[in-house]
């Protein structure tokens, strides 16, 4: 589906007609992301996020594929080879740290682009299947992220490893037999580094297909917008090529900018010392963290010390970390303001900046600190507004709270009236 | 329905998360925020320490590489291993081939006697890696009060400020201070430990290695071996040891921000004009 002032693809000579008669594949990319998508003419840079992130998905990708050419997911040579890959491959040391502060650097646009979401209710009608889909990628990232942290099999990796996989033996009567199952033994082992590599190679194109639903979900309704006011016009809109084509353009250079200027000097930044030292079973390290993307997951996880009533205080931290993720599938249904923008509803904006951002900034310090005080009490008091947040605030709010005036359209927003606001009364755009 | 449930679900983890939180502030009350340790209080976080290599515009000082590394083979590597380091990669260090070849005739490794078949030692080949001092982790252990010297390869990666942590602990052995055993009695350094307030529990079962000034005979022309210019020689080596791209990444990393530089401000240039058409000014 698409608006009915949509440009029509037209193949311009012979290579381009025999094409679109046999496999209209320059018609479907004209259509997904070129001057076929018209697309709101308002969006701001918190826009550029679904881009840069598909942009980090091709680079793990790649730089991924040919770290598996040098490295060998075998408990005795894994670290092994990774110093291999850093001393003697050729450029191998920066298709690691690229492949390393990559993945960081696709959460970090995944979380903004997340948040965006939030902020602009972007789960809500019609886009509900949309934000579904962006939850699955997040929990398969996750997972991904997870399975390749362990192949280096460093200090790291294997409590890492062996702490996550723990979690399942939360689980009453059949936690430890599924521990043993997906671990392929009692502990992790060779066994399970390599069944991680298996899945770590494989989960990628998962997302990648999923990532074409998302977009595929995405181009039945159109983008949102800042305001949160449906297109009406055609004049509420620019066709994605050249507009959003070159805004990306240019927030991808940014991103390269800090992404290289982490990969040639701080390459180590966001990873762990331990994980230099090679895994070994017998010498637990003082402090076992995961990954800095994880750590307000981990914080809600470790918030829960003591039993309540018959349910140990260990599944419950498993049952709120899950939650915590698994809470977002809910937001289009929990959230009923008809009003999208956080911009044009007072209460809903206090309570975004003034309570999620703050509590998951708690989350995320308490997470990588040591389950010591005051860091405990801390994440537990962030757990519980979390799940205030989500599952008791968000649905008051949005029946108590009056929001602000809407404009009309897009373009009123953009220009003040609507009238003077014709795209290409005076210029025509350059196509 | 599902705003009904999902109140109720949000209120139950709240609740549950907030007994946890009532325990934990019960017992903060009545029995304190858990009693101070040793190693809390004694602890130190490494000293200054100023290479050649660091910064963003530094390299490698190849002399003070090549005193470190004769630093480490005189004194390090009677107990430590540097199993991912190769003879060949001393290259980088400024030595050329016929140095490599008698560098590496100078290590005796383990190799297959030809005609007999039988393990024996060999004087090694600049394709060798550096050969461990015990033939294994038993081996190790034994001779050293059951603590394995960790492999040094990766040392000043593998700690939190790893080169400045490498110079602090062999600079850092002392007496243990008598506020220490003032305040913890308990805490006495155990026979054949060391007390190093560097180290993290504070005791460690490597004696001083670098004991006296001029232990290591450095060639004219380099500065005098105190035990502080030994440590920083051998810091400097392992920082080159964990990372001997380091020169050329920061190298390659320069020209790769200058282009993108210039990309993007071009890629701005561009988006302005492509937009200067609809001109659109955000209110939100």
């Amino acid at each position: 589906m698409s608006f009915p002032w949509a440009r029509q693809y037209e193949p311009k000579n012979g290579l381009t007609k025999f094409l679109d008669e046999k496999l209209p594949l320059p018609r479907l990319v004209y259509g997904a992301i070129g001057a076929g998508y018209p697309v709101p003419r308002n969006l701001s840079y918190m826009w550029n996020f679904g881009v840069l992130a598909g942009f980090c998905l091709v680079l793990q990708i790649v730089t991924g594929v040919v770290l598996a050419m040098h490295y060998a997911p075998n408990a005795l040579v894994a670290f092994g080879t990774t110093e291999h890959i850093m001393r003697d491959v050729n450029w191998g040391w920066m298709m690691r740290y690229a492949h390393a502060n990559g993945a960081s650097f696709f959460f970090i646009v995944v979380y903004l682009h997340i948040f965006r979401g939030f902020f602009y209710s972007s789960y809500k009608a019609p886009r509900e299947m949309i934000w579904l889909l962006g939850v699955v990628i997040f929990l398969l990232m996750m997972a991904t992220a997870f399975m390749g942290y362990v192949l280096p099999w460093g200090q790291m990796s294997f409590w890492g490893a062996k702490v996550i996989t723990g979690l399942f033996g939360a689980i009453p009567i059949v936690g430890e037999p599924i521990q043993v199952w997906l671990l392929g033994g009692f502990a992790p082992d060779n066994a399970a580094l390599n069944r991680f590599f298996s899945l770590h190679f494989l989960l990628p194109f998962v997302i990648a297909g999923v990532v074409i639903l998302h977009i595929w979900a995405l181009h039945i309704p159109g983008s949102s917008n800042p305001t949160g006011v449906e297109i009406k016009t055609e004049a509420d809109t620019v066709p994605f090529h050249p507009y959003y084509t070159a805004k990306d353009g240019f927030g991808l250079g940014i991103f390269l900018l800090l992404f290289c200027t982490m990969v040639f000097f701080l390459p180590n930044y966001l990873g762990h010392p331990d994980n230099y030292i090679e895994a070994n079973p017998l010498s637990t390290p003082a402090h076992i963290v995961p990954e800095w993307y994880f750590w307000p997951f981990y914080a809600i996880l470790r918030a829960f010390t003591v039993d309540f009533f018959f349910v140990p205080a260990k599944l419950m931290g498993v049952l709120a970390m899950f939650a915590a993720i698994l809470v977002w599938f809910f937001l289009p249904w929990l959230d009923k303001s008809p009003v999208r923008s956080g911009h044009y509803r007072p209460l809903f904006r206090k309570f975004f900046w003034f309570g999620l951002i703050p509590t998951m900034a708690v989350l995320f310090y308490c997470g990588g600190a040591p389950a010591e005080e005051p860091f405990v009490m801390l994440s537990q008091l962030a757990t519980a507004y979390y799940f205030l947040h989500f599952l008791v605030i968000l649905p008051l709010v949005s029946s108590i709270e009056k929001p602000e005036p809407l404009p009309y359209s897009i373009t009123e927003a953009v220009l003040g009236s609507d009238k003077k606001a014709v795209l290409g009364e005076n210029t025509t755009p350059a196509v | 329905m599902i705003r009904l449930f999902g109140i109720l679900a949000g209120l139950f983890f709240t609740v549950a998360v907030m007994w946890s939180f009532a325990t934990g502030a019960f017992v903060a009350a009545t029995e304190g925020l858990g009693e101070e340790t040793a190693e809390h209080a004694f602890h130190k976080y490494p000293k200054d320490l100023h290479l050649a290599s660091d910064g963003v515009f530094g390299t490698f000082d190849k002399a003070q590489l090549q005193r470190g590394y004769q630093v480490y083979k005189e004194v390090c590597a009677a107990c430590h291993s540097m199993k991912f380091v190769a003879i060949r990669d001393l290259a980088d260090l400024g030595y050329n081939e016929a140095q490599l070849k008698a560098e590496a005739a100078s290590w005796q490794v383990p190799g297959i006697d030809p005609s007999t078949g039988e393990a024996t030692m060999r004087p090694g080949l600049p394709t060798d890696y550096f050969p461990s001092p015990y033939p294994n982790t038993v081996a190790a252990a034994a001779a050293n009060n059951n603590a394995i010297p960790p492999d040094l390869s990766l040392m000043a990666k593998a700690r939190h400020d790893g080169s400045a942590y490498v110079y602090s602990l062999l600079t850092g052995y002392q007496a243990q201070p008598a506020e220490l055993l003032k305040e913890f009695p308990a805490s006495k350094t155990p026979t054949g430990l060391h007390y190093n307030p560097y180290f993290p529990n504070l005791n460690l079962a490597m004696a001083p290695p670098l004991t006296a000034n001029g232990q290591v005979t450095y060639a004219p022309g380099n500065p005098d071996p105190t035990i502080d210019q030994m440590a920083q020689d051998v810091a400097a080596f392992l920082t080159w040891t964990a990372e001997p791209t380091l020169d050329k990444r920061k190298q390659t990393g320069w020209p790769v921000l200058g282009f993108l530089l210039f990309a993007t401000i071009l890629a701005f240039f561009a988006k302005k004009q492509i937009w200067s058409a609809v001109k659109p000014s955000r209110k939100d």
